[in-house]
């Protein structure tokens, strides 16, 4: 079974791997805040018309 | 004010999203004339016989239609939520232009018989080169956008689109080790039952990340977005990404039940395909309830129709899944067509569904228009599609139980009941009716394609400035 000497060990590395990355994602505060980005995503006018109005909407509130 | 000068990079999404239509149809309609030769075998023509075929229609509906609809969305997705123009420069287009050259390098090779004989990961080492690095940059452009957002918070979305770009990387390197000998001719490094086990690792791997992992950033995105709605509990979309990737990579030795793999590394596979149950179900629930409150929005967008509905059949397979894994279902289920069903009900049903709505969604923006040319189309697109789906599960369903237990049945003697032709004869009426369901998923692209010209033909194409999010003007 010599298959299983090279994928257990990837796939220890890999759980390792994944650990590290969701203890950064813990302390440098990305589920911090588990509420607002679901609706925070909405908020992005993604429509080409809207994007423009509200584009020049802030360029006069500037002058 | 600089920052929102720059604008957003959607011609790189443009290009994929229309690509994403055309693959489509070219890879389905491959797979209705597959599905032709099992009813007519007169239908083989030569080389190009369903042995050649078979493999240029996994690969071109998973990598071609599948891999180009990620791209699109999660290059839109990772602009929009991180608030930036997508890193990189040159290697951009290259991602595009590279998986054109690797698709059209299948499609040549695949029908002409060169291949590795891995399964989902046929092509030769020199297009697994091109894979490889295409797919690294591919991973520079995603994380480099991430590493330079404008926000501080990664969206859930990215998270799941970012597990699949790395897996995949992973799976594809390991899997495709080989020795070339001649340009068109390599041997695997690995042989035997070790092969086997390497190649379902991939094999399982590529379902969990490629299909699945990736279009779930695709449902966390798209999903809220059409509904107008946030999803139905971000905290669970973030347990069910960790839950997911932890336990996914475990399950392949559910593919070899019954084979020279040790038994209890078949029953590690099982036990960890049941354990996986709970991190899709969530997620699916999370996505469905997403519309909680707001049902009535479903009786007249034919888009959400098609996310909730791909949600169902994500449901649906994801629970067949874990059960077809039980060793003494698998008794039953494997090597028939019960199989076969359960991958379409997850790649018609699930992944084909949710990268139409999403690219239903796409298409309008991504061509200076408001929606689609026809709404009815899209509707009539939804209900072709679904009933399509229904003809082929069902259809499969029914023949490979059928086969299964005449496969199995024995006289009071000990002797065979029946012999293989005879279940192969009991097929054909289902095998007509999955190629019927074929023909109708297949009529139902067609109409998008028809739908995708219509919206795009007179369409403004405007480069939109990346929205600075209002937090940032303060």
């Amino acid at each position: 079974m010599e298959s299983i000497y090279l994928l257990i060990p990837i796939s220890v590395i890999l759980v390792f791997v994944i650990a590290i990355a969701f203890w950064w994602s813990v302390r440098s505060g990305q589920f911090d805040d588990l509420e607002g980005p679901g609706f925070r995503v909405l908020m992005d006018e993604d429509m080409p018309k809207l994007q423009n109005d509200v584009q020049e909407s802030n360029e006069s509130k500037k002058v | 004010m600089s920052v929102a000068k720059t604008t957003y990079n959607d011609k790189v999404v443009r290009q994929f999203a229309v690509m994403t239509v055309i693959w489509g149809i070219v890879g389905m309609l491959v797979g209705v004339i597959i599905a032709a030769q099992l009813v007519w075998p007169e239908l083989n023509m030569g080389f190009l016989h369903f042995g050649r075929l078979r493999p240029l229609h996994t690969n071109a509906v998973i990598f071609a239609f599948g891999g180009c609809a990620l791209f699109a969305t999660s290059y839109w997705c990772v602009q929009r939520t991180s608030h930036a123009r997508l890193w990189g420069g040159p290697l951009v287009p290259f991602t595009f232009w590279g998986w054109q050259i690797v698709i059209l390098l299948a499609a040549i090779t695949l029908p002409l018989g060169i291949t590795q004989s891995k399964e989902y990961a046929e092509l030769e080492w020199p297009i697994d080169i091109l894979i490889t690095l295409v797919w690294v940059s591919y991973a520079i452009v995603f994380f480099g956008t991430i590493a330079k957002r404008t926000v501080s918070h990664i969206y859930v979305a990215n998270w799941f689109f970012g597990a699949f770009i790395i897996a995949v990387a992973l799976l594809h390197l390991v899997n495709s080790a080989a020795v070339p000998v001649s340009l068109t001719k390599s041997y695997s490094v690995y042989s035997g039952v070790q092969d086997a086990m390497i190649q379902w690792w991939y094999g399982h791997n590529a379902v969990g990340f490629f299909l699945t992992a990736g279009f779930l950033g695709m449902m966390y995105y798209f999903v809220p977005k059409q509904a107008g709605r946030p999803v139905y509990s971000y905290r669970l979309s973030v347990v069910h990404f960790w839950a997911l990737i932890f336990t996914y990579m475990w399950a392949g030795p559910h593919h070899l039940h019954y084979t020279a793999l040790p038994d209890w590394t078949q029953s590690v596979g099982m036990v960890f395909s049941l354990i996986l149950l709970a991190p899709s179900w969530g997620g699916m629930i999370n996505g469905i309830m997403t519309l909680s409150g707001a049902w009535h929005k479903l009786r007249d967008d034919p888009i959400l129709k098609f996310l909730i509905t791909s949600l169902s059949f994500y449901g649906m397979s994801t629970f067949e899944g874990p059960m077809m894994a039980i060793k003494t279902v698998n008794a039953l289920s494997h090597y028939t067509d019960w199989t076969v069903g359960h991958v379409h009900s997850g790649a018609l049903g699930w992944v084909a569904m949710v990268s139409i709505g999403s690219l239903y969604y796409l298409l309008p923006k991504l061509f200076g228009k408001t929606e689609m040319y026809s709404t009815k189309l899209v509707t009539t697109h939804f209900w072709i599609a679904t009933i399509g789906t229904v003809l082929y599960i069902a259809s499969m369903w029914i023949a490979g139980v059928m086969q299964g237990l005449m496969w199995r049945a024995v006289n009071t003697d000990g002797t065979l009941a029946y012999s293989f032709v005879e279940s192969v004869k009991g097929s054909y009426p289902f095998w007509a009716i999955r190629w019927l369901g074929g023909v109708l998923f297949l009529s139902g692209m067609l109409i998008m394609a028809y739908n995708m010209f219509k919206t795009m033909a007179g369409g403004k194409i405007q480069d939109i400035p990346v929205f600075v999010p209002a937090g940032h003007h303060a």
